[in-house]
């Protein structure tokens, strides 16, 4: 007997331990819809409050997913008719330039805009970005400028790229995810900028962009069964991809061709050459 | 059982001996002597009833049989002790912790089980067989079984090794002690150990504790092999009580803990490899009416193994590299006499849990850490029913026996899981797989005549490292060897013989063994994947092959030419290929021992020799070469001295007497096999 309700707990107990946990499903509240953003900055123009957010604490150099909000300062209310648009400049000793960004659209909350900005380098004391921002609304136009700052990311890895390809054309190529990379199959997506003068950027369709991560750490370990980069219409990006082994540092080795074949940048990865000339940076 | 009972000695002898027995000890220490091999004489027990299995038993514990002049290196490893058996040889990756293979086949082909617990190895690169985890202080024998003959505890395409705790089992001995230790020469190895039991009709407990430690070995020119030092430390104890007159309830608990082991082969040492083995069982008599011998047991294990390379002088990258394999599992037997048959019926389970994982820090110090898993958490669920039947046919004997399991497996860590799909995007996380074995063994004996004869099928599921093995390096080929998810079940036809011819004082017997094994699983390279390794030439996946085939034959000779003197003899030959015909790796060549046995009374001497052809047939894939030809010579002494009702043993030898420097086919990489040795053995025993 004794026997048998030890054997009933032991198995009692080893159920106990494979079963599952429940989650709970809590409530759901009214909620603020940028719980979980940070206000990069608020920028007071027009009686108005122009909010910032990023999903990261500050803007960096790279893709950069960016909300905005504009508030009344007279009844703290925010506008939901507003269209905006934006302009990026880089203020440079001897220049200006701007950078690749997207057209700024209404989400899901009609008091959230949002838009994304490829900025290819940080501001220091002298050379800075400005921002300026035009928007309508209850039939008004505003504008403003300001001052922003943009920094290199806090791991120093190199997730934009603007370059000159072999058809003297000057390009920006700029990582957009995995933003937050995972050991297995990522997807990864990445956008490509033709530079067409100093203020204006378009969108390259049907290029590719040839992918090989590797881990110089590693003796320069490469993962299998990646995907190349193609461009998807839809989304105007360039989506593969990207298979992490283990977690640590790895060099997204990158290989851009034109529709015809003809390689614009980077070289493949061979045992005399580490690396390719076009890369990303990832760590995690 | 077997065990053999607690022998009345003649003691009136002990003390006329004593008087001869110190200059004889002196004179065998001049000579210098016994030998390993002699040390691991098989000792082939037959069935009191029917002998019908082609079982090896290797006798351990001298102790409680008061047997030890079969013994002679009494306190020698475990390993020692395997690698007496004609079928098992054994894969050394340094001095400690050596891999049993049987019939030329490694673990995952195997059934290693002690008392019949399932225990799996928690190193990725095996360096913690699990006839690690245990020591001789906490066994009596070994049984061996070929094939599918040893599918009695669990589905194996090689066999099976069950090593057999020691236990008083409700002798009528009382309290009996012993305390006993050795000192190698070569490797200053120290073994201190001890063991109390006490054991009466209704109740036993042994107990015993042995701590091992040995600095590194020199090979035949003196040359010291680095990183083959090794600690170790091991308890155990064994309880059993009658409940009531006919119902027994046991326990058992093993402790055992290595550390600062080297593995002068691998890449890696290791700093820890640890395990806490337990058991609960029941016994009675009859169940159900008809039905005897009704035995169950609980049992739970757990091991950690940390492999460290922190002490090596120079490594491209450091790494931790830790693992753990937990089992949980039962099993319930009893047998039923009826008529010309006896049956056994053994019902069995087991769920293992196996994570291993490694942390690689590179010499970029501003870079984080590198972290993958290399085995992702899998859980196996097995679950069997094993029926054997004795048929006496007038004459001539048959066993039949089948084993029908179904395996449960599923990847728990999402991480592991996820890494498995970047080679096996379409992978489940769950796996079902059935498996079975059914054997039949023929005895039939015109004496002086036998004749064994046996055909079999059986299939095993692959192993954790071959179904999900994540960049496990192997640094005998120099690859790192990715599991998969979609292998088939490597299955196994099997048909042995065994012919021999049993006078007085001769005995000779050959046998032979054939393997065929469809869907046969190997690593093969794939050119396409590159090596996560530094310094790795590249990726081997595991896949099954169409089949490959093995054999094994041997011819092994006794004679006693006088009553204490006895010679023995024993010469085996293996082949084994793949479905293209190339050669499978770890096959060994032509091998044979031969020795010279002597024993009277108190006094036992042993002068052995072994060794090995070239090996011819060899596989460079797999990082072989041509092993050249090897012979070595040992010699042991033994004396009993009987103190009133105590005694006392004392064991001499030398092995490798001339310092030869060789390698076995066996042998990681051609490590250097220990050269002369000496050793001394004292036990002390008392009543």
């Amino acid at each position: 007997m004794r026997i048998i309700k030890l054997a009933a707990i032991v198995l009692i107990l080893s159920i106990g331990s494979i079963s599952c946990s429940s989650d709970d499903d809590t409530p759901q509240i009214e909620k603020d819809p940028m719980d979980g953003f940070n206000l990069v900055t608020g920028i007071n123009a027009n009686g108005h409050t122009v909010e910032l957010y990023s999903e990261i604490d500050g803007f960096i150099t790279g893709y950069n997913e960016i909300y905005i909000r504009i508030k009344d300062n007279v009844d703290n209310s925010y506008f939901t008719d507003a269209e905006i648009t934006w302009m990026p400049v880089m203020h440079m000793m001897g220049m200006s330039h701007s950078c690749p960004r997207s057209a700024v659209t209404l989400t899901d909350d009609d008091t959230v805009f949002k838009g994304f900005i490829i900025f290819q380098m940080a501001g220091t004391e002298e050379e800075y970005w400005e921002l300026a921002l035009d928007y309508r609304t209850g039939g008004q136009d505003y504008s403003l400028t300001e001052r922003i700052a943009v920094k290199t990311p806090i791991d120093q890895k190199q997730q934009v790229v603007s370059f000159m390809g072999n058809d003297d054309v000057r390009y920006v190529l700029a990582l957009v995810g995995p933003q937050e990379p995972e050991v297995g199959v990522n997807d990864m997506q990445a956008l490509l900028y033709r530079m067409e003068n100093m203020m204006d950027f378009s969108v390259v369709a049907d290029y590719k962009i040839g992918l090989d991560p590797r881990m110089p750490g590693m003796g320069n370990h490469s993962s299998p069964n990646n995907k190349d980069l193609t461009y998807d219409a839809n989304s105007t990006s360039y989506n593969g991809k990207l298979n992490l082994s283990m977690t640590g540092y790895w060099k997204l080795n990158l290989k851009l061709s034109n529709s015809t074949g003809e390689v614009l940048k980077g070289e493949d990865v061979t045992e005399e050459r580490e690396a390719s000339s076009l890369f990303f940076e990832l760590e995690f | 059982m077997k065990i053999v009972d607690n022998v009345q000695w003649a003691r009136s002898l002990s003390v006329a001996w004593v008087k001869y027995a110190l200059p004889m000890v002196l004179l065998s220490v001049i000579m210098g002597c016994p030998d390993r091999s002699m040390a691991q004489e098989p000792v082939l027990l037959q069935d009191s009833i029917i002998t019908i299995d082609l079982d090896e038993v290797i006798m351990i514990s001298a102790r409680k049989a008061l047997d030890h002049h079969r013994q002679p290196k009494p306190l020698s490893s475990l390993d020692e002790y395997l690698e007496s058996s004609r079928k098992v040889d054994m894969v050394k990756r340094g001095a400690y912790a050596w891999e049993p293979t049987l019939n030329n086949m490694f673990s995952e082909r195997l059934s290693v089980t002690i008392d019949g617990m399932r225990i799996f190895g928690a190193c990725t690169d095996k360096m913690d067989p699990i006839t690690s985890y245990v020591d001789v202080s906490n066994l009596s024998k070994a049984h061996i079984s070929s094939g599918q003959q040893g599918a009695e505890h669990g589905s194996t395409i090689g066999g099976a090794i069950d090593l057999e705790l020691d236990k008083s089992n409700f002798k009528e001995t009382g309290i009996r002690g012993a305390v006993e230790s050795a000192y190698e020469s070569n490797n200053q190895m120290a073994v201190v150990g001890g063991e109390v039991n006490y054991s009466d009709p209704g109740f036993y407990l042994d107990t015993d504790i042995i701590y091992r430690h040995a600095e590194n070995y020199k090979s035949g020119n003196g040359q010291e092999v680095q990183f083959s030092q090794f600690q170790k430390f091991n308890a155990s104890a064994n309880l059993g009580y009658k409940i009531k007159d006919d119902k027994v309830l046991t326990a058992s608990f093993i402790f055992d803990e290595a550390r600062d082991v080297g593995y002068p082969a691998l890449t890696m040492d290791v700093s820890l490899a640890r395990a806490i083995i337990a058991s609960v069982g029941f016994e009675q008599p009859t169940l159900l009416g008809s039905l005897t011998n009704w035995k169950s047991k609980l049992y739970f294990n757990t091991i950690t193994h940390v492999m460290d390379d922190t002490k090596r002088p120079e490594v491209p990258i450091h790494m931790d590299m830790p693992g753990w394999s937990d089992t949980y599992g039962f099993f319930s037997e009893a047998r039923l006499i009826t008529g010309a048959h006896r049956f056994l019926f053994k019902l069995d389970g087991y769920y293992n849990r196996s994570l291993a994982e490694m942390t690689m820090y590179p010499n970029a110090t501003d870079q984080l850490p590198m972290f993958m898993l290399t085995w992702p958490d899998v859980r196996t669920a097995n679950g069997g029913i094993y029926v054997m039947d004795v048929l006496d046919l007038k004459g001539s004997s048959l066993k039949l026996a089948t084993r029908l399991a179904l395996q449960g497996q599923y990847v728990a860590d999402e991480l592991g899981l996820n890494s498995l799909k970047i080679f096996y995007p379409e992978m489940e996380r769950s796996k079902t797989r059935f498996l079975k074995s059914i054997s039949g063994q023929w005895h039939k004996m015109w004496m002086p005549w036998h004749l064994n004869a046996g055909i079999s099928y059986g299939d095993r599921a692959p192993s954790v490292t071959e179904g999900f093995g994540f960049y496990l390096f192997n640094s005998f080929d120099n690859h790192d060897y990715v599991g998969n998810p979609d292998l088939k079940n490597e299955k196994s036809i099997e048909a042995n013989a065994k012919l021999t011819l049993e006078r007085p004082k001769f005995k000779i017997g050959a046998e032979a063994n054939y393997f065929h094994m469809p869907h046969y699983i190997i690593g093969a390279v794939d050119p396409l994947l590159s090596a996560m390794t530094i310094g790795a030439e590249g990726v081997k996946v595991y896949r099954n092959l169409e089949y490959a085939q093995l054999f094994n034959t041997s011819l092994d000779v006794e004679y006693r030419m006088a009553p204490a003197l006895k010679w023995t003899g024993l010469i085996t030959y293996h082949r084994g290929t793949d479905d293209r015909g190339e050669n499978l790796p770890f096959i060994a060549p032509i091998s044979y021992r031969s020795g010279f046995q002597y024993h009277k009374n108190t006094f036992s001497g042993a002068i052995q020799m072994s060794g090995a052809a070239e090996q011819l047939n060899y596989n460079p894939d797999f990082g072989e070469d041509r092993t050249p030809a090897y012979t070595i010579f040992s010699v042991s002494a033994g004396k009993t001295f009987y103190l009133d009702t105590d005694s006392l043993i004392a064991k001499v030898g030398a092995e490798n007497i001339f310092d030869r420097t060789y390698s076995t086919y066996t042998d990681w990489k051609n490590i250097p096999r220990m050269g002369r040795n000496f050793f001394l053995t004292l036990s002390y025993s008392f009543n």
